[in-house]
Formats: structure tokens, C-alpha cells, sequence
């Protein structure tokens, strides 16, 4: 294994408060490799979603480093970040995040529109990741016209369509019943053999067993970095 | 991607449509208020450079009088003091392209059964050059008339309508005084001067004719006033200056004592007429500019208003790889084309009022390219400049924060 896809060293993060500088993420060390699915678990308010948001680009770390690909990510502008963002990574919500006024193929193909493909090339890639996910039918619909279930696919199809290495999902199954949770997962699954690195954040036990590594937080600091059943078997 | 951006400006203009159109109403009375009061003062400043052109350039008058004999003292015109030798004089000075001495009054004219009063005009071939007075039909007077005093006349539009109507005057027979006077021209149409008289209700006949014929002066050579046109408007004050001194020295007034004549300057009225509508057209593009600004000022707030509603859209958009430039040209592409389709839709409004200004109350109105492209420019600029602040805004929120933003 060359270096990993993953590689923090020493992420802090504190956030100012009326009570002064609180601390969420104290130091944290992590390797993640090309084609691992880690669950990342914790109670509400032991740093694990600060985390994902300084993995996805979105905030910037107060202390530490963070190697994406190999490329110090505080060293990037901007513009730079908004292209790891945009070509390298893909990020699901736990809230789904669509466009509401747009209809499905739209929502799917808009991060093409950033990277600056054509429309033509925008409908077809957004046909074929909607039909990755079994959504090609709805393809006209509006996201209110399909379930919360459905929506987390149609977000899904998004975060895919620029071939990332990566994808973050942010307690994707949260706003979910436990039926369509288990799809979710079961896609995600799927994902990650056809090689899509996968870090997902979630606290309930069941979703992290989906997994194959499993690292959990608590006040800030990683107590814990297992490797599960399936991830074990998955290595021999 | 600007298509797409295009399209999705036009998706997000659609998604509250009456707030749209309301903001974009600001832009359309703004843009069709500074069309229409242009076109009106546009208009208004034809209407008086046509006038204007009328009267020929860099023109002066002399007229004669103001005397003071044995302490009467009379305004001008009150005494016979300008003559011939006075034009003849003036028309040596230099810079002076043009010399008329002027002799005029009304006086009834008669043409078989038809009677007409008409401003008779007795003057020199070069009347007709100085006031730039072109023939409609047949041909001028020459000097030789004017020395042999022949009984020809050049008659006006008006007076040729009236005494004539659809009969062809040339070589037709009209008397004034008595005396019959034979018609060799007709005069090209001026229209009204400055002063509202109708210049085409004349007759113009040579100085000599008029004097012995028609006004019968006690005075031989006297004129009441003589006509000098300057060769350029910057020969103009040399020329006053110097027609000044001659009269002096020709009428042997002693310094200290006032001039029997009065200058006056013709191309200075004109300016001055010139001057209050030009200074009429900028105030009424002035007044329209405000509402064109507080239309802008309406973009600007709804714009603010877009991006506080959409800020989440904004994060969800940043997490997915746009650039701040991205963001920035998506919120001023959304002012740009609300600004541009009010534009649009106030000039057609504007033009409109304005043809319908020109039927109902018959006024002159001048659309100009300029000024339509100057509209249209101001408006462009306005979406930028207004929509600018607020793009700006969006383009420069943290993507957390505004994911987090509900």
C-alpha cells in the first residue's frame, strides 16, 4: 500500500462560545486507505460530525494536518478546496440536501455543472448514476415527490457522479425507518466493492456493523479503532 | 455552464414570480421615464435648433435710432440715423462675410380679387444669403435690380398661399401701394422664429424699389437696420467691436456719447433659447435617473433578500464543489437579467408614451440610438452595481455555516 487516501495528524477544532474557546476535536490521528468503509461512531457531541465536516473541506481545522490524496489541505485556496469538493470527494447529508425546485436529473448533474461539463454529458452521467441507485424512472420528478428514502438515493447519485474516491455520509439513515436504513446501507455496501472508499458517521450500533473498521469517538479523541467481523473476514 | 446558469437565473426569477415582477417594475418605470423625458427633450432641442437654423448664423442687427436731439431722446428706430454708406462701410471690415441694410414694414398687397398684409422686406441680394433663404421657385434679384430699382418681388410661402393659393405666382402681378410689382420668386418655407412670427409671411423687394415706391422716406439712403453675418462664431466679437467704432466715426459721435444705434445679437439669443432647453432636457433626465436609481436600490433589496432565503441552497451548493465565483456569478446573473427584462420592457413602454405623446399632442419627440443605448447600458450597470453587494454576500458565506443555516 503506497500512502494512504487518509491521513490526519493532530486535528484539533474549537469553536468560540460565550463561555469561551470549547474544544471538539482535541487532537485526532487517523489513516484511512483507498477502499476501507469506516464507521465513524460516538455519542451527540463527542467531535465524530466536526470531524466529517474538516474530512469533506467544509470548516478548516484550528490545530493539526490533514492529507487528502496526498495534498495538505490547509495549504489549498479556495477555489482549490471547492474542487476537492467537488471532483475528489462526495458528501452525503444526513437532511438529503436537494434542490428543492429542481427535478431529480438536475439535482444529480449540478455538480457536473461546477466542474464544467457539457449538458449533454451532464444528462447522461446523471441517467446512469440515478439507474446505479434504481432511481432512472423518476428522473423528471421534483424531490418532493419521492420518499425520504428515495431522496437519500437520488443524494447518493449526486455525490457519485463525479467519480470520487471518497464519499462522507453524515448519519445518512437518521431521518430513516429502520427497512430503509438497511437499504441504504445495503447500497452503500455495494459502493465500496466497486471500490469507493466510504467513511460514515453514524451512533447506532446496528448501521456500524455494515462496516469493515469501526473508530469511535469520544470528547474529541478517538477511544477506539476496531476492525469488525465482516471487515476481518474481508481480509483473508 | 453559462447556459446552465442561465437557466437556472431564469428558474430562480420564476420561483416567486410576482416579487419578480414587482422588482422589475422599479427597473421598467425608471428606464421608461428616462426614454420618454429624453425623447422630450430631445425633442424640444430639435424643435428649437430647427428654428434656429431658420434665422441663418452669426448674424448680427443694427438697428437705428436712439437718439438724443436737443435732450428728446427716442428708442430704436425713433430716428433715420443708419444708412447705405453705413452698410457699405461695414461690409469692408474684416471677417464680415454678409451685409443687408434692411428697410421693412406691413403693408397691403393686392392680387386680382385677394388682399393680403404682409411684412414687406426691402433689402439687398444679400438678405437672402445672410438668413440662408432658399428659393422654391424662380429666380432672386440681383444688384443691378437694387441699383435700377426694378419692380420685382420674392414673396413667402404665406403670402403666396393667401393672395395666390393654388395658382403659380412666378411672373404674376401683385400690387403694394399702388405701385404693381412683378413676382419672380417664391421663397423656400421657414416656419416660425424664435419670437413665434411667421417668417414666410413676407414679401421681399429691392432697398431702392421699396424706398421710393413703398415707404417714400423724406430720408434717401436711410435704413432702418442692416443685417451683418460674421464669417465664423469666432469672428463674431471682432467684427461687434469693429462695426462698433465705424458707426462711431461715421455718425461723428464724441466719446461719452451713447450710440444712435443698437447692436443686437442674434446667435446669442439663439444661444440662450438653445441653452434653456438643453438645460430642460438634462433636468427631466435628471428627475427620470432618480426613479432609474431607486429601481436599482429595489433589486438590491430583493437580492438581499434572495440570499438570506437561499442561503442553505448556498451551502448545499459549496458542498458539492462550487467556486465563490460560482455563487457570485449565479446571484449577479439573477440581478443582471431582472435589471436587463425591466430595461427592456420600460423601454417599449417608453417609446410608446412617447409616440403616443407625439399623436395625441402633436410635440416633437426624438427617440435617439443614443439614448436607447445609454438606457440600456445605465440598466446593465445598474443589475452589476446593485446586485454586485448582495452576490458578494453569497459568495463569501463559510459553506458550514450556511449548511447549517436553516
Amino acid at each position: 500500500m503506497s500512502q494512504p487516501l487518509i491521513r490526519v495528524v493532530g486535528l484539533g477544532k474549537s469553536y468560540r462560545t460565550a463561555a469561551g474557546p470549547f474544544p471538539a476535536l482535541r487532537g485526532v490521528d487517523l489513516g484511512v486507505d483507498a477502499g476501507e468503509f469506516v464507521a465513524i461512531m460516538g455519542q451527540s457531541g463527542s467531535g465524530k460530525s466536526t470531524f466529517m465536516n474538516l474530512l469533506g473541506c467544509l470548516d478548516t481545522p484550528s490545530s493539526g494536518d490533514y492529507f487528502l490524496a496526498g495534498r495538505n489541505v490547509a495549504h489549498l485556496g479556495d477555489d482549490e478546496l471547492a474542487a476537492l469538493r467537488n471532483r475528489t470527494l462526495g458528501f452525503v447529508f444526513q437532511g438529503f440536501n436537494l434542490l428543492p425546485r429542481m427535478n431529480l436529473e438536475d439535482n444529480v448533474g449540478l455538480p457536473l455543472v461546477y466542474a464544467g461539463v457539457e449538458r449533454e454529458q451532464r444528462r447522461r452521467r446523471a441517467r446512469q448514476e440515478l439507474q446505479r441507485v434504481g432511481l432512472h424512472a423518476y428522473a423528471d420528478s421534483l424531490p418532493s415527490r419521492i420518499s425520504g428514502g428515495q431522496q437519500q438515493r437520488v443524494a447518493i447519485a449526486r455525490a457519485l457522479v463525479n467519480s470520487p474516491q471518497l464519499i462522507l455520509a453524515d448519519e445518512p439513515t437518521g431521518n430513516l425507518d429502520s427497512h430503509t436504513s438497511e437499504e441504504i446501507m445495503a447500497l452503500f455496501a455495494q459502493l465500496n466493492r466497486d471500490g469507493i472508499t466510504i467513511l460514515l458517521v453514524t451512533h447506532e450500533a446496528d448501521i456500524a456493523a455494515h462496516a469493515k473498521r469501526q473508530v469511535r469517538f469520544l470528547d474529541g479523541l478517538i477511544v477506539s479503532d476496531i476492525t469488525t467481523p465482516a471487515g476481518a473476514l474481508a481480509r483473508c | 455552464m453559462l447556459k446552465a446558469m442561465l437557466g437556472e437565473a431564469w428558474y430562480a426569477m420564476g420561483a416567486n414570480r410576482l416579487r419578480t415582477a414587482l422588482t422589475m417594475l422599479g427597473m421598467v418605470i425608471g428606464v421608461g421615464s428616462v426614454v420618454l423625458m429624453m425623447a422630450i427633450g430631445q425633442g424640444a432641442q430639435y424643435a428649437v435648433a430647427q428654428t434656429i437654423s431658420t434665422m441663418g448664423s452669426n448674424l448680427y442687427i443694427l438697428i437705428s435710432g436712439s437718439t438724443s436731439a436737443g435732450g428728446l431722446r427716442s428708442g430704436g428706430g425713433g430716428g433715420p440715423s443708419l444708412n447705405v454708406g453705413d452698410a457699405e462701410a461695414i461690409a469692408e471690415l474684416d471677417g464680415v462675410s454678409q451685409v443687408a441694410p434692411v428697410h421693412q414694414g406691413r403693408q397691403q398687397l393686392v392680387h386680382g380679387p385677394n388682399n393680403w398684409s404682409a411684412t414687406v422686406v426691402g433689402t439687398t441680394p444679400a438678405y437672402l444669403d445672410a438668413r440662408a433663404w432658399t428659393i422654391a421657385s424662380g429666380h432672386p434679384f440681383g444688384d443691378s435690380d437694387v441699383r435700377s430699382a426694378t419692380r420685382v418681388a420674392l414673396i413667402g410661402q404665406t403670402t403666396a398661399d393667401n393672395l395666390f393659393g393654388a395658382e403659380d405666382p412666378v411672373g404674376k402681378a401683385i400690387r403694394i401701394q399702388q405701385s404693381p410689382f412683378v413676382v419672380i420668386g417664391v421663397l423656400g418655407q421657414k416656419g416660425q422664429n424664435l419670437d413665434g412670427r411667421d417668417q414666410d409671411d413676407t414679401v421681399i423687394v429691392p432697398l431702392t424699389t421699396a424706398q421710393r415706391k413703398i415707404f417714400g422716406t423724406p430720408f434717401p439712403g436711410s435704413v432702418r437696420l442692416i443685417m451683418v453675418q460674421a464669417s465664423s462664431a469666432e469672428a463674431m466679437p471682432a467684427v461687434e467691436a469693429g462695426m462698433i467704432a465705424l458707426l462711431r466715426q461715421r455718425h461723428r459721435l464724441r466719446d461719452g456719447q451713447d450710440n444712435d444705434f443698437y447692436v443686437r445679437n442674434l446667435t446669442a439669443a439663439a444661444d440662450s433659447a438653445a441653452e434653456t432647453t438643453r438645460v430642460m432636457s438634462v433636468l427631466l433626465g435628471a428627475i427620470a435617473s432618480v426613479s432609474l436609481l431607486v429601481g436599482g436600490i429595489g433589486i438590491m433589496n430583493i437580492m438581499l433578500v434572495s440570499v438570506t432565503e437561499r442561503t442553505r441552497e448556498i451551502g448545499i451548493r459549496m458542498a458539492i464543489g462550487a467556486r465563490q465565483k460560482d455563487i457570485l456569478a449565479q446571484f449577479l446573473l439573477e440581478a443582471l437579467m431582472i435589471s436587463v427584462a425591466g430595461c427592456l420592457i420600460g423601454l417599449l413602454l417608453g417609446i410608446a408614451g412617447a409616440l403616443l405623446i407625439n399623436t395625441m399632442i402633436d410635440m416633437v419627440i426624438v427617440i435617439s440610438g443614443a439614448s436607447v443605448l445609454v438606457a440600456f447600458g445605465v440598466a446593465a450597470g445598474i443589475g452589476i452595481f446593485f446586485g454586485y453587494y448582495p452576490a458578494r454576500r453569497a459568495a463569501a458565506l463559510d459553506p458550514i455555516d450556511a449548511l447549517r443555516h436553516q
